[in-house]
Formats: C-alpha cells, structure tokens, sequence
C-alpha cells in the first residue's frame, strides 16, 4: 500500500499578522513575561499563542513581541501568575483593530 | 464625581452591552456605553454563526437590516483524519420563520451596526475609551473609572468579554482555568461571491456552516469550522487549553495544518487572507457562572461565561442578546422602585433562569465533561475514516461482510468505550 508522505507546511504566523491594523503602544506594553521564565511552563505559551508571540530561541532563551497580540488572554489564562508580570488590556484605541472580526 | 448620575453605564459595545443599551435607551432611561476599541466591533471576533431567534425578539426583521452575511441552509459536520474525511450533510430549504433562521456574521460590521441602533434609541457612546476600575462604595458599586474621569450611576452593566477583569477585580468572576476554556483562531480569506456559491452549492444569500471534528485540533477536544460568508470564508480551528503543553503541535500550526487538508486546500484555493484573529472561548457552562448581580453591578454575555459549547456548535452570541435584554429590563424595573441594591436587581438572576438559557445551560451542564474524553476526538473520526476506507475501498481480494468490517472498526477503540461513550454521550445531550 502506498503510503503518501505529507509536506508539512510550517506557519509564518507573521504574514498572518501583517494582514491586521494594529496601533501599537509602544510607550505602555499591556503584557509584560517575567525576567527568567520557567522553560517547562513557557511550553504551554509557546503551544497556545494565536499570534506566535512567545518563541524559544536558539540558545535556549524566551523572547516575547507584544505587538501582533491579539488580545485574546489565552496566555493569562493558561499560566496566569506564574509567567506574566503583567496583563492588561491596551489602553482605549490601541491595540488590534479588527475590520472584520 | 461628575453632575451627571447615570441610571446605567455598559462596559463594553459587544453583543451583550450594545442590546442592554438599545433596551434601555429605548424605555428612555440614561445610558452610556463605554468601549476601549475605536468603534463597537473592533475588538471583537466570532467563528462565526449568530442563532436570530433572541435579537428578533427585540428587533422584529432585523435581518432585513443588519449587516448579515448569509443565511444559513446548510450544515455540514465532518470526521477528519491526516488525509481523509467522512461528512454528514444536510441542506434544508424547508420555510423557515425568523426566530428559527441563522446567519454567518462578521463581528467588526454587526457589532458597529448594532451600536447604531442603540445611539439612534438614544444611549450615550465613548469609544477608545479604556474603563480601568469600577468604583465602589461602602461595599456598592456607584461608577467606573476612565482615563482619570469618573462616572457615575446607579448600575454598572459589565459586558467586558472573556476576560472581564473588571468582574475579577470586584470577586464576582473566578478567573478562568485552562481545563474551562478554549482558544479560538480564525483566518478570514476574501474570495468572490460566485467561487464560494460554485464550491458549496450555494445561491445568493444563502450560506454553508461546516464543522470538523479529528485533526483539526490535533485530536485535543475542539475541531475546525468553515463558515461561508458574503465574498470571504470564516476558517477556524477551537482547540481546548487543558494540557496544551503536551501538544505536538502549536495553535497556529493546527490552523496551517487545517487549511492545508486536502478536504480544505481546494476550497480556498485562490483565497486572499484579510485578517487573522483569535478569541477564547469558556466552555464550563454553568458549571463556571459568576456572582451574576451584587449592589450596583450586573454581568452579562462573555464576561459571565455565558457560553454553550454542544460540540457540534458553540452557542455565545445568542445568549449575549438574551443577557444584555434581562441586565436592561432588570435596570428598569429597579429604577422603578429606586432599588439597585442586590436584592433589587435580584430579577436578572429570574428572567435567566425563566428562559431558554439557563434551562439550556442545565441542559447540557455535563456536556463538557463528556467533551474532555479524549477517544471523541481521536478515535472515533479515526474509526468512522477507516470504516468507509474499508467499505469503499476494492482491490481484488475477498470481500468481508460488513458486520465484519463494522466490527473490526470498532474493536481497535474497544467495545466496551465505544458502548461507555455512545452511553454518556447521549445522556450529555
């Protein structure tokens, strides 16, 4: 039987992100990730952000972008305290700016 | 404070805050709505199917003048695996009535349209405003606070979403846990009218609701869906938190996997994406309800985890309406007799509990639970692939009966599960 091999498509989730309006305030970041996050507990950030915000880097470190969030909280709720300094909305008019939703 | 005292302010323009204020402003009681994005809608997304009987009750023929996508007549739910897909599909023409009729809808056009209609009855609007506290008194809520200014009123209305950090700050909102809730992300790709009426047998306003349930969410509970709109496609994919870490794959991979099944990839083909968004979505039903009212505070919609997930569709928008509608005719009725104490607002608690949504929410209260088992979204489309693989599949050796190949199918999730699920699962719904 033969057994047909799939080409995995890795996601840009940049291009994706590009094709948003989003007003960045760069002064007032609305999520601040804590200095050194524990790696295990960063897994489920690195799973469960929409937006591809939290990367592991090649030497083993965390980095976070908070232009591109979405605003959705799944990285409050999946590891709340634990990991973020800080998470609130983006004061009123910055932020994603959804033109279809 | 200012002059002014309010006899309600809403936090947020969504479904839920914007249908309070058109209410309200309606009965010709003092609102204000107050929205942190530029215009209501703009923080806003759905998968996206919005159920009309609730907002017909409110606004009689308001599909006649919402911006709706298109209505829909055509259900599909289907099991995926990597490479294959068994679909159920239904088209009814049968007439319906408007309470039983739904429509795709695209949030940010709705949303802004809805916000009209409550500004046209007369309510007060401050977009691009973010509310940072609610102000309390004695134990009572008597206002908010925004950007530096306070406002007062006799009822804060919370409609401040999923994340109502607001009702968390006043201890009314637990906050949600990763086993209770799940992210949504959706791509919205522009195609023209005539491929997505050609693709999906579709004429003109008519519209394709397409559930998967498998692979898309890589066998974690949740699924895909499609939703045909106007000249673009709601592609998605839900996928529950509980253990997200023990993914093989991300979020935005699942989604990237999704649209390049080869069930999809002709679907879309020639699509443009124009935006990519993303929503949580709670899923304990009323296993999940918050302190619902206390003195001077009510929460509606998303903020009060009003939310059912039946796993062939997830319900919020609908039960939006009929929250923010029982927050209004509850704030009247206080006005009337000047009470906006706990116990005079005690009347949002009754009209909830007297509709369809609370007795849907019990309905269906041990859904979820049922929903955690994890052979519902692994094995069984798994099974019901292999099943029609075998059926159709002919290639010169000796064909088995078909009890024997049901039976094979069946075996490799076990007969005892398979009987425990069919069993629960029936009882869940």
């Amino acid at each position: 039987m033969n057994h047909t091999t799939h080409t995995p498509h890795t996601v840009n989730v940049d291009l994706k992100l590009n094709a948003n309006k989003f007003n960045v305030d760069e002064d007032h970041p609305h999520i601040i990730l804590k200095d050194h996050p524990d790696i295990t507990e960063i897994k489920k950030l690195i799973n469960a952000c929409p937006a591809g915000l939290y990367k592991l880097k090649d030497d083993g470190s965390v980095s976070f972008e908070v232009a591109g969030c979405l605003e959705c909280g799944t990285c409050r709720i999946v590891c709340g305290k634990t990991l973020l300094e800080k998470w609130e909305f983006p004061r009123g008019t910055f932020g994603v700016e959804y033109r279809n939703g | 404070m200012s002059e002014d005292k309010f006899d309600a302010i809403i936090v947020g323009a969504g479904i839920a805050g914007s249908v309070a204020a058109y209410v309200l402003a309606k009965a010709g009681a003092n609102v204000v709505v107050i929205e942190r994005g530029n215009f209501a809608g703009s923080k806003n997304m759905t998968g996206g199917r919005l159920y009309a009987h609730s907002l017909e009750k409110i606004m009689p023929g308001f599909a006649g003048k919402a911006p709706l996508e298109r209505k829909v007549i055509k259900e599909r739910v289907s099991f995926l695996t990597e490479d294959s897909g068994v679909t159920l599909d239904y088209t009814g023409f049968r007439a319906q009535m408007p309470h039983e009729e739904s429509y795709t809808v695209l949030r940010s056009p709705f949303d802004r349209w809805l916000m009209e209609q409550a500004e046209a009855a007369g309510a007060q609007w401050i977009p691009g405003t973010r509310v940072d506290e609610v102000i309390t008194e004695d134990g009572k809520v008597v206002g908010v606070q925004a950007d530096g200014e306070s406002l007062e009123a006799n009822v804060v209305i919370l409609a401040d979403g999923v994340n109502s950090l607001l009702g968390e700050k006043l201890g009314m909102v637990k906050p949600i846990k990763a086993n209770a809730a799940a992210v949504g992300v959706k791509e919205l790709l522009e195609l023209h009218k005539d491929k997505i009426q050609n693709r999906f047998n579709l004429k003109d306003h008519e519209g394709a609701c397409w559930l998967f349930a498998g692979f898309p969410s890589n066998g974690k509970m949740g699924g895909g869906f499609l939703y045909t709109n106007q000249s673009s496609l709601s592609l998605g994919v839900v996928c529950g938190l509980q253990h997200i870490e023990s993914s093989s794959k991300t979020v935005p991979q699942m989604m990237e996997d999704f649209k390049n099944h080869p069930l999809i990839r002709p679907l879309i083909e020639g699509a443009q994406l124009r935006e990519y968004s993303a929503h949580v979505v709670p899923e304990a039903g009323i296993n999940m309800l918050p302190e619902l009212v206390r003195d001077g505070v009510i929460i509606i919609g998303d903020a009060a985890g009003l939310c059912l997930n039946l796993g062939y569709t997830i319900r919020g928008m609908d039960l939006a309406v009929t929250s923010g509608e029982a927050a209004a005719l509850t704030v009247l009725h206080a006005k009337e007799r000047n009470d906006f104490s706990k116990t005079g607002l005690s009347s949002y608690q009754t009209l909830l509990d007297e509709s369809y949504l609370m007795k849907d929410l019990k309905q269906y209260q041990k859904l979820p639970l049922f929903l955690e088992n994890p052979r519902i979204f692994n094995h069984y489309p798994k099974m019901a692939a292999d099943f029609m693989a075998d059926l159709f599949t002919v290639d010169g050796t000796p064909a088995k009966p078909l009890y024997q190949k049901v039976m094979s199918c069946c075996q490799k999730g076990g007969y005892l599960n398979l009987i425990k699920d069919a069993i629960c699962g029936v009882r869940a719904i």
